[in-house]
């Protein structure tokens, strides 16, 4: 998908889409977890696929030889206790961990069948097409429509009414633009944080990604917005593959399709999620999702 | 005592005895007077020094002052030239340390690797801040107004660009005649005779000028150095051999020579070697005070790092910088050490109107005005002194202009 596909689509197909986004009005109703969202069988394409796949920071070896796909157009959620390298695999797609001197990977890291990981591959393309929302949100010190229109505007030129579709629809998408529509011009600082992790999701989406990686992306936010959020991913999993690491197992189980278990940098299990959380083969897994560690 | 008895947190908790609760409550009181009286007598100094400089000042400071030259008349000197000069030589040394410094200071923080010769450079230029300036004066000296004597003197540049050399010849009615000429080596000497009133100069094939009036051609050889003249053939018949002839260099504003000589440029870069590391250090710190997520944010949409840096991290640090660069420019402006190295005149009566001028600033000024015996003169460097931190204040607050236009669009 490029970013031209976003602005093709059609007007009709913009209002289907529109969010539908009813937010909880009592506290009781967030606690209600929606309903386990149907998990796709058959027909299902792989997006990302990990074989055989190490990475270390340094001499510490993170993750151990990791046997993963992902499935296209579904939300996977990577769960598992802090430091089980759940985070670094994440960072792996993006090729985010370049950033990090020290680290290094071996094995094969497949999008759409073709290996990420070789020096010489293209991250820049990569990340646009492998967006990434982080734990905390992270808008830019400018106007809320600076935020959107600067993914875009990095890859090729707009005419300014373009870039105004791009920017709306964008907004839209992330189920923000209502909040938003008469204060595109002022700065997106001024924006609560569940506001901000959605103008981060609609900067992610300007570009026209397939895949969303997402860092925990409700950990610095109140229920309520992390409810939104929640919503907003269901939204989102018809158009584009998901990836969701989080802390928080009932948000594994109500917005994936898929969750993968990590332990101590090993994949123990990956499953529909419903089986993860009502029947798992592993029993680290039952032991986790049960709480009864970690 | 045994750590390990320890059970109950209670008898970990001393508050101690009431006699050392009052102990410490009068050290909390005595260190908050001491402060008190240390802010003080900085106010105090600095009221001081501003009063009595006002005192003995201000009565002389009036726009003659400003605007003529300085003179050897008290009553009739003014700092019009050192206060341009300092404007000039500020403004040449914020255009260049500015960007460099800048550049430096990204490289360092975004795109270098950490290593040990990167941090063996970051170690310098910490230490570089630190050096005296009148030490960067010596290097300014040696590398831009003398470049190591590769191209000759200042009056003799060996390289010149734009610099129209013109002989200059005299009529029998005192008239000047300016000849253009390649350099100032290749002027030729004449000697001229009766030739009466000269219409025209023009140079012939072999080199001779032909001066020509109204009557007649009359053809004078150009004689080298030292050889006596003779008439050439058809020439006038009476002859003598006048000075050699006067040049004139028509400086265009993009006038340049090698080396520098003790001109504008040499002094704005040699403060720009003594401001250099302190727009570096502040600008690595005003990167640095940028959160990594902004960086990451927008790696993470497929942005390069120079995108991330021009567009992202740049903009976040601007107004950090120009507070650096504040800083920095007060600095240069108030340096009087590296100038006086220099050797520059100090009797200048000549608004700098290329970067190759001559100059003076304005603490060198107010350094030679105390150094006379006569009175006047050393209220004259009080007044100087007021226009040195008024000027001061003008560049800081452009720079706080800049930096407000430049936060506008991130607030």
């Amino acid at each position: 998908m490029t970013t031209d596909s976003i602005k093709d689509r059609s007007a009709s197909e913009i209002e289907a889409r529109r969010p539908k986004i009813e937010l909880p009005t009592s506290p009781h109703e967030i606690n209600s977890a929606p309903s386990p969202a149907p998990v796709i069988e058959e027909n299902t394409v792989t997006c990302l696929e990990a074989k055989d796949f190490s990475s270390w920071y340094g001499s510490f070896q993170a993750l151990h030889d990791i046997e993963l796909t992902v499935p296209s157009r579904q939300v996977t959620a990577f769960i598992g206790p802090s430091g089980c390298g759940k985070s670094t695999l994440l960072r792996w797609f993006n090729r985010m961990n370049d950033t990090i001197p020290t680290a290094h990977a071996s094995g094969t890291l497949n999008l759409h069948g073709t290996d990420i990981l070789p020096a010489r591959f293209d991250v820049v393309d990569l990340r646009r097409r492998v967006g990434m929302v982080f734990q905390k949100p992270n808008p830019f010190p400018k106007s809320i429509f600076d935020n959107i229109a600067y993914g875009p505007r990095l890859h090729r030129r707009y005419s300014r009414s373009d870039l105004a579709e791009l920017v709306e629809q964008s907004l839209r998408q992330a189920a923000i633009w209502e909040e938003v529509k008469d204060r595109l011009h002022q700065s997106a600082l001024g924006l609560s944080g569940g506001q901000q992790q959605r103008l981060c999701i609609a900067r992610a989406i300007a570009v026209g990604p397939e895949v969303l990686l997402m860092d925990e992306p409700c950990s610095a936010l109140d229920p309520r917005s992390t409810s939104a959020i929640e919503e907003l991913i269901r939204e989102l999993r018809n158009q584009y593959t998901i990836v969701i690491v989080t802390h928080n197992m009932q948000q594994a189980a109500r917005v994936s399709d898929q969750t993968a278990f990590f332990f101590e940098g090993r994949l123990i299990e990956r499953d529909k999620t419903e089986r993860i959380f009502t029947n798992p083969s592993q029993t680290e897994t039952e032991d986790y999702v049960s709480g009864r560690f970690g | 005592m045994n750590p390990a008895n320890r059970t109950d947190l209670g008898t970990l908790v001393e508050l101690g005895t009431p006699r050392r609760q009052s102990r410490r409550r009068l050290l909390d009181r005595t260190f908050l007077i001491a402060c008190i009286l240390v802010t003080t007598i900085g106010v105090l100094l600095l009221g001081v020094l501003l009063t009595s400089i006002l005192i003995q000042g201000l009565p002389g400071l009036s726009w003659d002052f400003i605007l003529q030259y300085t003179s050897r008349d008290p009553s009739l000197a003014g700092i019009r030239a050192p206060l341009l000069g300092s404007i000039w030589v500020g403004g040449i040394c914020a255009i260049v340390a500015l960007p460099i410094g800048v550049a430096t200071a990204v490289y360092l923080e975004e795109f270098a690797s950490k290593n040990r010769i990167t941090s063996f450079i970051r170690l310098n230029i910490s230490n570089l801040a630190g050096v005296p300036s009148i030490v960067y004066g010596i290097l300014g000296l040696t590398l831009f107004v003398r470049m190591f004597g590769l191209f000759g003197s200042a009056q003799a540049p060996a390289f010149e660009i734009g610099g129209d050399v013109y002989a200059i010849y005299y009529d029998t009615n005192g008239e000047a005649i300016r000849y253009p000429v390649s350099a100032r080596d290749e002027i030729p000497e004449v000697a001229t005779g009766d030739v009466g009133y000269v219409e025209e100069v023009e140079q012939a094939a072999n080199g001779d000028l032909i001066f020509t009036n109204r009557w007649m051609p009359v053809s004078l050889t150009v004689i080298p150095e030292g050889e006596e003249a003779t008439p050439a053939i058809g020439a006038l018949e009476a002859w003598s051999v006048e000075e050699p002839a006067d040049f004139e260099v028509v400086r265009p504003w993009y006038y340049l020579q090698f080396p520098f000589g003790q001109s504008v440029l040499a002094g704005g870069l040699t403060l720009m070697l003594v401001v250099l590391p302190i727009v570096i250090i502040s600008s690595q710190e005003a990167l640095r005070s940028v959160p990594m997520s902004l960086r990451t944010g927008s790696l993470a949409i497929g942005a390069t790092r120079w995108q991330t840096t021009s567009k992202v991290t740049l903009p976040a640090a601007i107004p950090m910088i120009m507070t650096g660069a504040i800083l920095a420019m007060s600095r240069a402006i108030g340096e009087a050490a590296p100038i006086l190295v220099l050797g520059v005149a100090l009797f200048i009566t000549d608004v700098p109107s290329t970067v190759m001028d001559d100059f003076t600033v304005l603490p060198m000024q107010i350094y030679n005005w105390t150094n006379r015996w006569q009175e006047e003169f050393r209220n004259l460097a009080a007044t100087g002194i007021i226009v040195l931190l008024a000027t001061l204040l003008l560049f800081n607050a452009v720079a706080v202009l800049i930096r407000q236009k430049l936060q506008r669009p991130l607030q």
